[in-house]
């Protein structure tokens, strides 16, 4: 108790040194931790996504951009498919498709364009309002609401491409019907529409004004058109579009096989490699990227245990240092009674209050970090470029 | 009571001193001078059993220290022979009754109680720094570190004080007031005091005068 008493009295009186050791060793005690935390929780929340995302189809290419794109809507996109991907699942009936279409993004949040039936595969659930019903309509993931302070019957404007290019996507504002209940996933961060609406976004479909009027030619009118911004009920049976709908872009489909036997047929049908659609199990694909996380996560370790190594060295010799400085006082002790073994359990008890110090430190950081470690993850993974 | 007779000692540097015989009795105050370098505070290492000499003997109260187990002698410097040294030696963080109480929390076989506490409450009191118990030594004056390192080798009832150069660092008035102090508790206790000084002026206050010089062979 008395080597422990000098030994707080000493840090207490030499407090400035004390808190840069106490965090300096905090530091070299926690960083591994939440390392291995973090990639911890990476690789759940990445094999989840996964494994509850059984197929998925896009342009033969990148089959990890196709997963980040399609599972976790990454910015990484690959080349898009077409409609008639998502139409061929359908007529096959081997499985329930949902056409995704993810290229834009309304402040910074990431538009998913697709279909109803995604909700019923992914079950997500409204906490408040509706799903999207019209064209022009947005759900709202529960983070992405929260984050945007956003609610039902608000509007959001979609991001422009290019303000230069005029040729472009325009932004077009969307009313927010619902919003999602949350999931811990890349939903959660998302705004939904139907794909028509990413279709409009993209301008593949619009709505004006009819502006042709008697005596003047189609050019004449063209120059002077309106496209409308937004979609309400006066203007929406305006809006159309041109061409095959079979040939609109989509970034990936989803599939849902009705069982194995379908899912087997279906991954045959595009194992051509001369096709130019390939299907994905997004599980096979993340089971190999958390093979590479590992060995990252090895190389991390091995480093941490060099770094810790220099700062461990690097307190000690602080201590040592400190030590030399007392050694008057050690000398004091000695003459007064004091046996080597006391020395030593001064040093030991300084040694040990300051570790504990560091682990107290530590620990609530270590903790409350942990506990948001599937958002730090989901925003790493979900916006990771 | 000390008694030294035929003690040799080197270290390992080649210095070593010879003393054929010095004997300090219960209660005497003796004042040991000479030039520097030549062995005192080596003379004091070797009475408290800091050092241990090659040959002869150095009896406290008839016990040969050189005999003793390293504890014991530890237990001895603890609980029987009270330092004070030239540069005061107080621990810088902790307060001038913590430091009174210093030799209770790292001496051998001292258990500090109550009864401690009063005691060097009590030092302080009589020394005039009842209302400086919770300064620390930066927080002190000169007078008043060196009145605190006195109270710090008294506090365990010593049968033996040892002073190396304890007023080399007083101004006049203190070194009057260090040396009353140190000559009233002695007085109380029955305690023998040796201490090497400098300062030939104190000398005349002192019961015997050893000049070291003449009293060891150094080389």
């Amino acid at each position: 108790m008395n080597a422990l008493y000098l030994a707080a009295a000493n840090l207490r009186y030499h407090w400035a040194r004390t808190i840069v050791l106490i965090v300096a060793a905090a530091l070299v005690l926690s960083v591994p931790v939440l390392t291995r935390t973090l990639l911890a929780a990476g690789e759940a929340a990445l094999t989840a996504r996964a494994e509850a995302t059984p197929l998925l189809l896009g342009t033969r290419g990148s089959r990890l951009d196709l997963v980040m794109a399609g599972a976790y809507f990454t910015d990484d996109l690959p080349e898009p498919t077409t409609m008639a991907t998502s139409e061929e699942v359908w007529d096959s009936g081997l499985g329930i498709p949902a056409p995704l279409h993810t290229t834009f993004t309304a402040s910074g949040v990431r538009i998913v364009g697709t279909t109803l039936d995604y909700f019923d595969l992914r079950n997500l659930e409204l906490s408040e309002g509706r799903v999207f019903a019209t064209l022009g309509e947005a759900v709202l993931g529960a983070n992405a609401a929260r984050e945007l302070s956003l609610g039902v019957g608000e509007t959001i404007l979609s991001d422009p491409e290019n303000l230069f290019d005029l040729d472009g996507a325009y932004p077009l504002e969307m009313s927010i019907s619902g919003i999602l209940e949350p999931r811990g996933t890349p939903d959660d961060d998302a705004v939904f529409v139907d794909i028509k609406t990413a279709w409009i976004i993209e301008g593949i479909g619009h709505g004006h004004e009819d502006i042709i009027v008697e005596g003047e030619d189609a050019a004449s009118a063209a120059a002077r058109v309106v496209q409308f911004s937004r979609i309400t009920p006066e203007n929406e049976a305006s809006f159309h579009f041109h061409g095959d709908p079979n040939g609109y872009p989509v970034t990936a489909v989803m599939v849902a096989p009705y069982d194995i036997r379908s899912e087997t047929i279906l991954r045959g049908r595009y194992l051509d490699a001369e096709g130019p659609v390939q299907a994905v199990v997004p599980s096979d694909v993340i089971d190999a990227l958390v093979a590479r996380l590992l060995r990252i996560a090895a190389l991390v370790d091995t480093v941490t245990v060099i770094v810790g190594f220099a700062a461990a060295l690097a307190l000690g010799l602080a201590l040592f240092l400190s030590w030399r400085l007392r050694a008057g006082e050690m000398f004091t002790a000695f003459a007064l009674g004091a046996g080597r073994s006391m020395i030593a359990r001064l040093a030991l008890a300084e040694v040990a209050l300051v570790l504990l110090g560091a682990a107290l430190l530590a620990t609530p950081v270590v903790i409350a970090l942990s506990s948001y470690a599937d958002i730090i993850v989901s925003r790493l993974v979900a916006f990771g470029s | 009571m000390i008694k030294v007779s035929d003690v040799r000692f080197a270290y390992g540097s080649g210095f070593s001193i010879s003393i054929d015989t010095l004997t300090v009795t219960t209660g005497e105050k003796v004042a040991v001078v000479g030039p520097s370098g030549t062995g005192k505070t080596t003379l004091l290492n070797l009475l408290s059993g800091i050092v241990v000499p090659d040959t002869g003997q150095v009896l406290l109260d008839g016990e040969e220290i050189s005999g003793l187990q390293d504890h014991q002698r530890r237990q001895m410097r603890a609980s029987r022979i009270g330092f004070v040294f030239q540069e005061f030696a107080l621990v810088d963080y902790l307060s001038a009754e913590e430091n009174v109480l210093y030799p209770y929390r790292v001496g051998k076989g001292l258990k500090l109680d109550r009864t401690a506490r009063d005691r060097a409450r009590g030092l302080l009191a009589d020394f005039g720094l009842g209302q400086k118990m919770r300064r620390r030594p930066a927080q002190l004056s000169q007078g008043e570190r060196q009145r605190v390192a006195i109270a710090r080798a008294l506090v365990v009832r010593p049968r033996i004080l040892l002073a190396d150069e304890a007023t080399g660092n007083l101004d006049p008035a203190n070194k009057a007031a260090a040396l009353d102090l140190l000559f009233a508790q002695t007085d109380e206790t029955g305690a023998a005091l040796l201490a090497v000084t400098h300062d030939h002026e104190l000398l005349p206050r002192f019961d015997r005068v050893i000049d070291f010089s003449e009293l060891s062979q150094t080389s």
